[in-house]
């Protein structure tokens, strides 16, 4: 596939020049902007992401206004959103359309085009190729083009918001037959971006397994690589086999949607109370489910696996030891990103697939717990007897680990189709996949982001700034998503846009009904509020100590700021075009810590073994 | 001004590839993925449907099957083209890939003409069935001794493309006018050939056989149809599927073909250049051909025969 560029592809006068960075001859554009650099489409990818993020959190903060004070106007933004986004957002206020609105975007936003292009668009393009010795990914263009087609896709969901009836509803999944027949072109737009994304992480995912198997330093074993390549490894395979059949779902619905077909319409469907006669029928809304979760579940683990990674990364630097069981956690890895093909179903227990179905989806829900428990161990077994550098990510490093638990954990009632009828739908399962996401992965991108950051730019962030950013953000995680669960627990739905009001204890309506939501459940809607805005504080330290950092920062005074081992570590600072200054050719596996008595406690991976 | 990226024409010796190979494979196994999805929906949409509403016999199967044999021949010549270049020999390749694309423009005119035929053709649903003995013309809709028949396929004098019950309400018209297709429909692969046969005949030796005069047309009054759709996606599941599996398909026909035609003649100058690298791309985009042309194998008989 690569090959058709081949024509561009003579490069005999520049041989040599492409270790020492001397690429001067480099305008502008070719530079920062169509660059194939895998490094600078790398940062292209963490910038936009990193917008992409925040877009899709100022998103939650107006819901949790909504879900406090239902139907009044925003506060201070109230305006904006009326000018912005017209009829929908009337006097200010945040109408049940937009509200849905606002939460299918909200989702979408920060998983494909948020968290998944962090971690594996920006993450991994950066740092998998310095990891392995390799001068840039196997195909640079085809690189560049996956970032273009990201950005394209990104673009086309920011502006359905501002289309005659607004941006997609159905939510992030976008169930039919309700995804099919709401009416606004959202959803259309929602479904072309997502090609365009879909394409984009296909590219992504071809380069890095690819470049993983093609592009190794001599000597870089696949039981040297460091857990970090591993686990992008396995999340590539993830990306490039899951995500085609959602595309398949994808391309059904838009038919759906433009030429009236019925793949997910049901024969006898009624709209409104009038039966849809013309429709051709015959169609199966379960089908949209079993394909959107076939993705949808590996995703999960697209979002778990590179966070695990970053973490394993800092944590074995800031042990100064070797990682304990690297091997089992490679092997769980792998394990993981086999089983998660095969446990997508447990989303769907509620849909009246049968007992038999549902049997087998919880038994390989349970047994995909083993490896990721075997993971958290490894990393908590790391820590055991280490003299530890508390550093700022070492700081969120550590903090995934309980957060990722109780993820984890909070993740078991929901594995058995017994409990999960219970609590399918509520509360609790937001603050059971938030638990993972949120103080999971977002944590554990923070602690790559200040982990990596002296490489990138040169300069190392704030501490003291790191640590306001570290403690409250910690704190109001907790305080965000604990509560859910108990709001889950007394039976409040996640899709509500006044808050429970409609089934409050306290609406006279409501009167006598047992399991009607009490004020005291209810009113943990403030305190959420609260706790997210104290959030959005916690991330003003974050933000201006990025960009402060760029251009302030202390520099760091020579590439290995952190004693590391991995390859990374062996280039000039910032990483020139080409990476390496001489070829790197590997010697030991990645986490050779506390092999000496002196100060210098590390041998990086380019190291001779000393012959005894 | 590129970094030069090791193993892009030469093979790396632990794996035995060459970039560009490897990337293909994977790819692939992403494509097997998406037809992999849509085949599969295909098969739980015809498992859950209920008796009697899949549709049968509405493809032209000889058309299917020759179309079959233009794509065959095209791997070949793929392949044979790459051997060609295997031996240095540039004009036999070039030779070889003209017939290959030849065959993806018939292939895709072929599809174009069958689609086309599609659109031409309506199906409307009768309240009330009619008798076959009264209507000879409905001889060919009858099957297994069918008396009656519940919907009518042909052509609608005077039709405009996409055409529905509310189309006609909406117009006020009162009734239609309905060619009933002798050739095909609702008969297995055998019958339509000897159909075809028989047709063509009749039309040989009516010299001035319009299609129009072919066959007697059938009046049906608007207040008669429950519903009426032509054979697009709209007009059942089945062609929903037809036109989203072989739409993808032509979708690849396509780029396999672009990609080709951009190596045979934009792309030739790496042949003096750099050989190794033109014929690994060749082989490469070949094996996406091949893979183009697996898909077609499998969806001939699924959508033309079952």
């Amino acid at each position: 596939m690569s090959q058709n560029d081949l024509p561009h592809g003579h490069h005999e006068h520049h041989h040599g020049d492409g270790a020492a960075g001397g690429h001067h001859d480099l305008g502008f554009i070719r530079k920062y902007i169509f660059s194939t650099d895998h490094k600078v489409i790398g940062i292209q990818y963490a910038i936009t992401s990193l917008v992409f993020l925040f877009i899709g959190f100022l998103l939650v903060l107006l819901m949790r206004w909504q879900l406090d004070h239902p139907g009044t106007p925003v506060p201070v933004v109230g305006g904006l959103l009326e000018a912005l986004l017209g009829e929908a957002a009337s006097e200010g206020k945040i109408s049940a359309d937009l509200y849905n609105s606002f939460g299918a975007m909200h989702g979408t936003i920060m998983i494909f085009l948020g968290v998944v292009p962090l971690v594996f668009g920006a993450f991994a393009n950066y740092l998998v190729p310095l990891q392995i010795g390799a001068v840039d990914m196997a195909f640079p263009k085809w690189n560049m083009l996956s970032y273009y087609s990201y950005l394209i896709g990104g673009v086309i969901m920011l502006v359905s918001f501002f289309i005659p009836g607004g941006a997609a509803q159905a939510g992030w999944t976008s169930y039919p037959p309700l995804a099919t027949i709401i009416p606004t072109d959202g959803q259309t737009y929602w479904l072309i971006a997502m090609v365009f994304l879909i394409t984009s992480s296909l590219l992504g995912a071809i380069n890095i397994i690819t470049t993983v198997i093609q592009l190794r330093a001599p000597g870089m074993t696949w039981m040297r690589m460091p857990f970090f390549v591993w686990s992008q490894f396995v999340t590539a395979f993830l990306l490039l086999l899951a995500f085609p059949p959602l595309e398949a779902a994808a391309v059904m619905q838009l038919m759906d949607r433009l030429a009236g077909s019925s793949f997910y319409m049901p024969a006898g469907l009624v709209l409104s109370g009038q039966p849809a006669s013309q429709l051709s029928g015959g169609g199966s809304p379960l089908l949209w489910q079993h394909l959107f979760w076939f993705l949808g579940h590996p995703e999960v683990y697209v979002l778990i696996l590179p966070a695990m990674g970053i973490v394993s990364e800092v944590i074995a630097n800031n042990t100064r030891k070797p990682l304990w069981g690297y091997r089992a956690l490679v092997f769980s890895a792998l394990t993981i990103g086999f089983l998660s093909m095969i446990v997508w179903a447990h989303h769907m227990y509620v849909t009246g697939m049968g007992v038999g179905i549902s049997m087998f989806f919880q038994t390989t829900t349970t047994i995909i717990s083993i490896p990721s428990v075997i993971i958290l161990t490894c990393l908590l077994l790391s820590l055991w007897g280490a003299s530890i550098r508390f550093t700022v990510p070492m700081l969120f490093a550590i903090a995934f680990l309980p957060m990722f638990g109780i993820g984890g954990l909070t993740g078991m009632p929901l594995a058995f189709g017994s409990s999960d009828l219970m609590l399918h739908d509520s509360y609790y399962v937001i603050g059971h996949f938030h638990y993972v996401v949120a103080p999971g992965t977002i944590f554990a991108i923070f602690a790559g982001v200040y982990y990596w950051f002296p490489k990138v730019t040169g300069r190392r962030m704030n501490d003291r700034l790191g640590h306001l950013h570290f403690w409250p953000s910690l704190l109001c995680m907790n305080l965000i998503f604990f509560p859910m669960m108990i709001q889950g627990f007394a039976g409040m739905s996640r899709r509500m846009s006044d808050g429970g009001a409609t089934y409050a204890a306290s609406n006279p309506a409501n009167e006598g009904v047992i399991g009607a939501l009490s004020d005291t459940v209810i009113g943990l809607n403030s305190f959420i509020m609260l706790a997210a805005l104290g959030l959005a504080l916690a991330q003003v330290p974050f933000i201006f100590n990025f960009f402060y950092s760029i251009w302030r920062g202390s520099p760091v005074l020579n590439d290995n700021p952190w004693q590391a081992t991995t390859l990374e570590w062996q280039t000039p600072t910032p990483p020139p075009h080409g990476n390496f200054v001489e070829p790197m050719v590997v010697y030991r596996g990645p986490y050779d810590y506390s092999l000496r008595t002196d100060e210098l406690d590390f041998e990086t991976q380019n190291q001779p073994l000393e012959v005894a | 001004m590129d970094i030069p990226i090791p193993y892009t024409s030469t093979v790396r010796p632990d794996t035995g590839l060459y970039n560009g190979k490897l990337g293909m494979w994977l790819f692939l196994a992403s494509e097997i993925m998406l037809f992999g999805a849509l085949f599969s929906s295909y098969v739980l949409l015809r498992a859950g449907a209920d008796e009697g509403t899949w549709p049968h016999g509405l493809l032209n199967i000889p058309i299917g099957a020759f179309n079959t044999l233009v794509l065959i021949t095209s791997s070949l010549t793929v392949a044979m083209s790459w051997v060609a270049l295997k031996a240095s020999n540039f004009q036999r390749y070039r030779r070889f890939q003209f017939v290959t694309l030849a065959c993806a423009a018939a292939f895709l005119g072929i599809k174009a003409w069958e689609y086309s035929e599609k659109f031409s053709h309506y199906e409307v649903w009768l309240a009330t069935p009619l008798d076959v003995a009264a209507h000879p013309e409905l001889a060919g809709h009858a099957v297994d001794g069918q008396t009656e028949v519940y919907s009518v396929i042909g052509h609608i004098e005077g039709a405009g493309r996409g055409w529905t019950l509310n189309s006609l309400q909406e117009s006020n018209i009162d009734s239609i006018q309905i060619h009933p297709d002798q050739f095909h429909y609702r008969v297995g692969a055998r019958e339509q050939g000897k159909r075809s046969k028989a047709e063509k005949a009749a039309q040989k030796s009516k010299s001035a056989a319009d299609h129009g005069d072919a066959h007697s047309a059938l009046t049906i009054p608007v207040s008669e149809i429950k519903r009426m759709s032509a054979l697009v996606p709209a007009h059942s599941t089945y062609f929903a599927t037809y036109f989203t599996l072989t739409g993808l398909h032509g979708l690849h026909v396509l780029g396999g073909a672009i990609a080709f035609a951009w190596i045979l003649w934009p792309g030739a100058k790496l042949w003096n250049s750099d050989p190794e690298r033109y014929t690994n791309a060749v082989e490469a985009t070949g094996l996406f051909w091949h893979f183009v042309d697996l898909v077609w194998i499998f969806l001939f008989p699924v959508l033309y025969l079952l």
